[in-house]
């Protein structure tokens, strides 16, 4: 009790919590609450008959269905490029390594539409695939590859750091005791990173639940078949159905939260892991 | 170096390097050069006015209102919180970070659809805001606040574990020695983050000035009045004018661009300092 006392020679702690705890409940809080306070004003049954419609049920296994295939390909694909930029050395590595960033920077929209232009049947991609028989555009493949996009820095990211600080000297006392590389791979390097692949891969699914702006356009927007979640929530508030727009925004928002709890969950566990190492 | 028994085969090497490059190469490299050469299709001239049509130039006004906006006070927010959560102990502290991440978990489109629950004709505070004669959505404040809403948590994310991680004795010492509060935030604090407060506002004007699913919601899309850019390239591709779309998100790209090297800068600048600081033996 003593250190903490100490503590109190800093000035500003209430000025800067209650600055913390006004703003973050008026720019945040406040609006978020609005959507559970409308959301109760729909009673139970208009409710449940909202969110339940066949076609917001389609949309709600599009977007999911999607964002998972996304978020396990950027899983793969993440993990190679990470141990690619980690451990290996080639011309144009420092430059791949800032590209990654690049969906983060990029606006959505200008995602969007760019990903559109090259797979639509006569872009640059998509002439090439409609040949083979593949479409990607306007499909559920397009919305995928889109969502891929966005998702693809988080595992990165996530397993970047934690790989670049893992001690070289357990895999060298494995390859000393007789492991094949593969088996020191699988049985050493990979429990140490799988606290923050699996971050990363909750970061990309969480951020693909949500996305608009990169699917929106490349998606073709049918109902039933190719209409992501949000894009129906902006459907429904376009014809003033505000009850309806209200009641999925709030399983969504649901959705997010949980996810956003494991995330954290799992990023305390990944630390703890550090630590005890 | 590695020895060769913890290397992986030559073979293995060249097939994960270049499966990473090919996912790299088409993911990354392949939409960014699209970008810039569909804004080029028509060439330069096209291109220009592309940009300079006044549309265009109301959008990007807008925008950078917007930005001018919601950067510095998101700022103002993530300092004053970091300074709370790092340097002090208090209950709860564990929820208030998880709801300052709060943001990044909702849908674009959520985030600006609560602002018209509150304020629209319909709302919780519509028949306030129109009894003051407050035109809160469908304008330019429906616009910020959505914005200030997506870009909350940047700035406070990349100071609180950096704040943490430099502890609280540098500032105590200060304090002992006479320093007011604001001569140690000031002197002893600022040095310490300013890399990573660089950074955070770096990320927050970008998507402050990217953001689009929550402003389209808000902005009623007015054009030359509620039009940011990246609304301005989506009416332009909705019109097949895909030329002029391009050249304005070229635009957008090219700041994204800025981002990532203004990034690198950062990281390298940092990085160069902590080496510098190990190496003096009176500091650490």
């Amino acid at each position: 009790m003593r250190l903490r006392k100490s503590h109190s020679v800093l000035p500003g702690f209430r000025l800067a919590m209650g600055f913390t705890l006004v703003y973050l409940a008026l720019v945040v809080l406040v609006p978020l609450s609005t959507l559970f306070w409308k959301s109760a004003t729909l009673g139970a049954s208009g409710f449940w008959q909202a969110v339940s419609a066949p076609r917001v049920v389609a949309s709600y296994k599009l977007t999911f269905g999607a964002s998972l295939v996304a978020a396990v390909t950027n899983g793969v694909f993440g993990f190679v490029v990470t141990w690619v930029l980690v451990r290996y050395r080639f011309p144009g590595r420092r430059l791949m390594d800032a590209l990654v960033d690049f969906p983060f920077a990029l606006p959505t929209a200008v995602a969007g539409i760019t990903l559109t232009t090259l797979y639509a049947p006569n872009g640059w991609l998509g002439a090439p695939l409609e040949k083979l028989g593949i479409k990607v555009a306007f499909t559920p493949l397009g919305i995928t590859l889109a969502l891929t996009f966005i998702g693809l820095p988080f595992v990165v990211r996530t397993l970047q750091p934690v790989l670049e600080s893992l001690d070289p000297e357990a895999e060298e006392a494995a390859a000393s005791l007789g492991a094949s590389r593969f088996q020191t791979i699988v049985r050493v390097v990979l429990p140490a990173l799988f606290p923050a692949w699996i971050t990363g891969f909750a970061l990309a699914f969480a951020r693909a639940l949500g996305e608009y702006g990169s699917v929106v356009f490349i998606a073709g927007n049918m109902p039933m078949k190719t209409e992501i979640t949000p894009l129906l929530i902006i459907t429904k508030l376009e014809q003033y159905d505000y009850a309806g727009a209200t009641a999925i925004a709030a399983v969504t928002l649901v959705a997010s939260f949980v996810l956003l709890l494991t995330i954290n969950r799992l990023q305390s566990w990944g630390a703890r892991l550090g630590r005890a190492e | 170096m590695s020895t060769p028994a913890t290397r992986e085969p030559r073979i293995v090497r060249l097939l994960l390097t270049a499966t990473a490059l090919s996912f790299l190469t088409l993911f990354l490299v392949v939409p960014l050069v699209a970008v810039f050469a569909q804004a080029l299709e028509k060439g330069w001239a096209a291109y220009a006015d592309a940009l300079l049509e006044p549309m265009a130039l109301s959008a990007l006004r807008l925008t950078l209102l917007t930005a001018a906006i919601a950067v510095p006070l998101n700022v103002v927010f993530g300092v004053a919180a970091a300074w709370a959560i790092a340097k002090f102990d208090f209950p709860g502290k564990d929820a208030l970070v998880t709801l300052i991440d709060l943001p990044f978990a909702v849908s674009p489109v959520v985030s600006g659809m609560v602002f018209i629950l509150l304020f629209g004709r319909q709302g919780v505070l519509g028949p306030w805001a129109e009894a003051l004669g407050l035109k809160l959505v469908f304008s330019v404040p429906g616009l910020v606040l959505a914005t200030l809403f997506v870009t909350f948590p940047f700035v406070a994310r990349e100071l609180i574990p950096l704040m943490q991680a430099a502890g609280t004795e540098d500032e105590e010492a200060a304090r002992v020695l006479g320093a007011s509060g604001w001569q140690t935030f000031r002197r002893v604090t600022l040095p310490n983050i300013k890399w990573g407060l660089l950074y955070g506002v770096i990320l927050c004007n970008a998507r402050a000035m990217g953001e689009f699913g929550a402003v389209s919601v808000v902005s009623g899309h007015i054009r030359g009045k509620t039009n940011t850019l990246p609304l301005h390239v989506e009416i332009l591709y909705n019109e097949y004018n895909f030329q002029a779309a391009f050249a304005v998100a070229s635009l957008l790209a090219f700041l994204a661009l800025v981002t990532l090297v203004a990034k690198s800068l950062v990281e390298w600048r940092a990085a160069s300092e902590h080496a510098s600081h190990a190496e003096d033996p009176h500091v650490d």
